[in-house]
This record gives C-alpha cells, sequence and structure tokens, in this order.
C-alpha cells in the first residue's frame, strides 16, 4: 500500500453553510490523502457532512477553506443513492449521457459502454428502458453510467441504500468487483458499518458535525477478498466494535 | 392455457364492462325517448324546451344548406390554432421563467392575477383592440390556454428531480444542456397533459369568443338560435358542440398517448 502514488489530497478542507436562519459548520479542517487504486469508506453518525465533502470534490459545492490537490487531468464520477436514470431513455441512451454532455461520445467510447454493458450482465437490456429493471440492476446501469466517462476517482454517495438488504450485498459485491477490475480509486459515503469495513481498504469515522477526522482504520483481514467474503473474516467483528465506539451515539 | 378459475375472472371483468356499457346506452336512449314522448304529447312545450327530433331535423336542415360542416369547421379551426399556439407559446414563457428565476419571482403574483382573472372580462377590450373578427376569437382563446399552460409547465419544470440535476451537474452540464437534456423531456408528460387541458380551455374560449363576435361558428349558431328564439337551434348547437368536443379529447388522447410510450 505504501508504494502507491497519492492521486488526491485535501488539506483542511472546511465548509460552512449559510441560510436566512444562520450559519453552520460542516466539515472543519478535514485532511486526508487518497492513494492510486485505494478504496476509502467514510462513516459517520447521519447529517455530519460526510456528503458534503464528495460534493465540494467534484464541484457541485464552493469550499470555504482549504486545499484540495490532485494530480493532472485526474477526472471525477459521481454515484448518488439514487440511480437517477432518465425513464425516457434507454439503458444504452443513458449510460452515453456522460459521454454524451461532455462531447465524447464516438464510436470507441460507444463501444465501450456497450462491453462495459456486456461485462457486467447487462446486455439484454440495452435497448430496455429503465421501468423494466430491478433496483439492483439499475444501480449497476447507475455504476456504468459513472464508469462510461473513465473517471480516475469514483466518488460514491451511499450508493446501495435505496436498495433493499439481500439487493444490497449482491450489488456491493458486484461494485467491488467492478472497481478492482477497472483499477479504480474510490471514495464512498456510508452509514452502514459493515459495508464500509467489507469494501474499503480504509475507513475514515468522522464526527459529529461540524465534520472532522476522528479515526483512521487500514483493514487488515485475513484472507481478504470480495465483500460477502470479509464479513466472515475473524478480525469484521473487531473492527465493527472498535468503529461503533468511534461512533459514539446516543440516540 | 388459463385455468378454468381464471378463465372465470377474465368472463367477470368482460361482463361488467358489457354491463356498464348497456347502462349507459339505455341511460342515453331513456332520456331521448322519454323527452321525445313528453314533446310529442304536448306535456312540455316544445318552444322553449325543443324536442330530439326537431333537433336532428334542424341539424339535417343545416347539413342540407351546406352551413353545418362550415360552422363545424370554423370552430374546429379556430380552436386547434388556439390550443395549438398557447401550448407553445406557454412552453416558451415557462422556458424563460426557468431560465431567469428572478423574473419568475417578479412576475409570480402578477401570473396569479391574470389567472385567477376570468378572461370573458377582457373581451370587450379585446374585441376593440383586434378587431371584431376571427382574430380576436382566437386572441380570447388563446388568453385562456396560455396563462394556464405557463402555470403548470413551469411548475412541472421546477418539480424537476434534484438529484437528476446534481446527476447532470457532476457531468460538468451546461445550463442548456440541462435544460434540453433533463428539464425539458422530463416535463414531457405535462406539456402533453397541458394539451389535453388546453383543447378544452381553447374551446371554451372559441365559443365565448363567437357569443360576442362571429358570424359563424358553433358558438354563433348557438347565440344566433336564442336571439331569435330558436329552441332547436340553441340546442342543436350544443348537441354538436358535445360531439365535437368529445371528438377533440379524443384526438388528444390519442396523440398523448403515442407521445409517451414509454413513460
Amino acid at each position: 500500500m505504501q508504494n502507491k502514488k497519492n492521486i488526491l489530497s485535501i488539506r483542511n478542507l472546511k465548509k460552512t453553510y449559510h441560510t436566512k436562519r444562520g450559519e453552520t459548520k460542516a466539515v472543519d479542517t478535514f485532511s486526508f490523502n487518497l492513494l492510486d487504486g485505494e478504496f476509502v469508506a467514510l462513516v459517520g453518525p447521519s447529517g455530519c457532512g460526510k456528503s458534503t465533502i464528495l460534493s465540494i470534490l467534484c464541484g457541485l459545492e464552493e469550499k470555504s477553506g482549504g486545499t484540495v490537490s490532485f494530480e493532472e487531468d485526474i477526472t471525477y464520477g459521481y454515484m448518488l443513492q439514487q440511480d437517477s436514470l432518465f425513464e425516457w431513455k434507454t439503458i444504452l441512451e443513458n449510460c452515453l449521457l456522460g459521454l454524451e454532455i461532455t462531447g465524447s461520445l464516438n464510436d470507441e467510447t460507444k463501444q465501450y459502454v456497450i462491453d462495459l454493458l456486456n461485462t457486467y450482465g447487462l446486455g439484454d437490456f440495452i435497448d430496455s428502458y429503465p421501468s423494466n429493471l430491478s433496483g439492483g440492476m439499475r444501480q449497476r446501469v447507475a455504476l456504468i453510467r459513472t464508469l462510461a466517462t473513465k473517471p480516475d476517482i469514483l466518488l460514491l454517495d451511499e450508493p446501495f441504500s435505496a436498495l433493499d438488504y439481500q439487493t444490497r450485498l449482491a450489488v456491493s459485491d458486484d461494485v467491488f468487483r467492478i472497481l478492482k477490475k477497472e483499477h479504480k480509486s474510490a471514495i464512498m459515503v456510508t452509514h452502514d458499518l459493515s459495508e464500509a469495513i467489507s469494501m474499503a481498504d480504509r475507513v475514515i469515522v468522522l464526527s459529529q458535525r461540524p465534520c472532522t477526522i476522528k479515526n483512521i482504520y487500514e483493514i487488515q483481514m485475513t484472507g481478504k477478498s470480495n465483500p460477502i467474503e470479509n464479513r466472515k473474516c475473524k478480525e469484521f467483528a473487531s473492527y465493527y466494535d472498535r468503529i461503533w465506539k468511534d461512533l459514539d451515539l446516543h440516540v | 392455457m388459463y385455468s378454468d378459475e381464471h378463465k372465470q375472472f377474465l368472463k367477470k371483468i368482460r361482463r361488467t364492462h358489457i354491463f356498464v356499457f348497456l347502462t349507459q346506452l339505455l341511460i342515453i336512449i331513456a332520456f331521448l325517448g322519454i323527452w321525445q314522448l313528453l314533446a310529442h304529447f304536448e306535456v312540455i312545450n316544445t318552444f322553449i324546451s325543443s324536442s330530439p327530433k326537431a333537433i336532428l331535423d334542424t341539424i339535417v336542415g343545416l347539413y342540407l344548406d351546406n352551413n353545418l360542416w362550415n360552422h363545424i369547421g370554423i370552430t374546429v379551426y379556430e380552436t386547434i390554432i388556439s390550443f395549438l399556439l398557447g401550448t407553445f407559446i406557454g412552453t416558451v414563457i415557462a422556458s424563460i421563467l426557468w431560465w431567469f428565476p428572478f423574473l419568475a419571482k417578479v412576475l409570480d403574483p402578477y401570473l396569479t392575477i391574470l389567472n385567477s382573472l376570468p378572461k370573458v372580462a377582457l373581451g370587450p377590450i379585446i374585441i376593440i383592440w383586434a378587431g371584431a373578427g376571427m382574430n380576436s376569437i382566437i386572441l380570447m382563446a388563446l388568453l385562456i390556454s396560455v396563462i394556464i399552460t405557463i402555470i403548470n409547465v413551469y411548475q412541472g419544470f421546477i418539480e424537476t428531480d434534484p438529484n437528476k440535476i446534481k446527476l447532470m451537474k457532476a457531468f460538468r452540464a451546461t445550463k442548456w444542456q440541462i435544460f434540453s437534456k433533463l428539464i425539458l423531456p422530463s416535463t414531457k408528460p405535462t406539456i402533453i397533459n397541458a394539451l389535453k387541458i388546453n383543447v378544452s380551455m381553447s374551446l371554451i374560449g372559441v365559443i365565448m369568443g363567437e357569443f360576442l363576435v362571429s358570424k359563424e361558428g358553433i358558438g354563433y349558431l348557438i347565440m344566433y338560435g336564442s336571439q331569435v328564439f330558436n329552441l332547436d337551434l340553441v340546442m342543436a348547437g350544443v348537441i354538436i358542440l358535445c360531439i365535437v368536443a368529445t371528438i377533440m379529447y379524443y384526438c388528444v388522447s390519442w396523440i398523448e398517448k403515442r407521445l409517451i410510450k414509454n413513460i
């Protein structure tokens, strides 16, 4: 892990929201580095500002302070909790959306997307409409739509929370495989601790608002493989326990 | 093959359909029959209530004088022009409001006033400005349909799923791309629904306009009939209007079905 290069570093990131009622500090002095090919999970109490960090990274929101530096030409892909597929477009057309917007749609990039759909079991649905697909399949389409523009870093904002438990396990396993196979780095925001531990190389625990880093765990497990198998590793429970205590929730 | 139970189930559904249709048919036949009988035996005064047979004779008379299709054509023409224009202009104005939120905020109270104002009150002004002819009638109908279209379509625009907008922004889409690739296509059902509302709105406007000024059209037939106290003509006009309105409604429903197959 140590010999991999840094592709993103965030220093002292700050974000303050302004409303009529006043101002709220959402993120305060948040710093971390993302390594090439690494999968990082951000966990924290709900409403702590986890998603804000992703929004800032992909340019949806302005930061209030701090620096975000990354290698040149780094591109982001953003995947949300809702698949947000366009009902009036076919699966293929949905996946081509990003390419269409960036003006990079050509035969080659289109073939790349078709290959992705075929590889990940959606080949038969290329000309179907989203309403004909199950929730799990729709979320896989959303991932392929994100991968279509060949982003270097994937930002996953609670990508599986809208799915039922069983679909969620299966889809997170799929997504994990796809990301590893395509050699992508990813930052995932989640409130599901098991999901974070089973998928990530590192888990970053965030505090209550304003969100700062409370602890960072390098997830090392004997016989680490895919998320579903990782849940059976003997270290899993102890990580879960430690992170749960860190969160310090008083409900 | 289906099981017997399923066949029974389908049969029951079909039977309900037939029964509903037969009852509907019975109601109209009974209504017309009783009306005709009461008129025939002079229980009611046909001078003020007319009778189905007299209405039919009037319609046939109009047809033989070569006036029937002319009147229907004029009214349908005016309605189609104003409802197409109303939908188009309304959608364009709604788009401008979406593009400039400042303008939308500024114009909001004025739109509300215009929407609550009964447009028929503007009739005399419109006639003075646009002249006593077809222009006034179309303008009247247009005014009715355009305001409601602006309000409905604009509402559709701003109700676009914020997550989809977020997605577009994450792809660094320009404002025009967000509008053309997301806002407009996702509001298509609302716009098509506006078409449907606008058919009836425009027809109301056209008939109102024809009441005020005109020498042709179904509205004119009704108005003229009432002025010369020819109830047969008034009733004939209303019946023709019923038929025309229903046909137009189904035409737009048919277009709607074709246009939103995939949604």
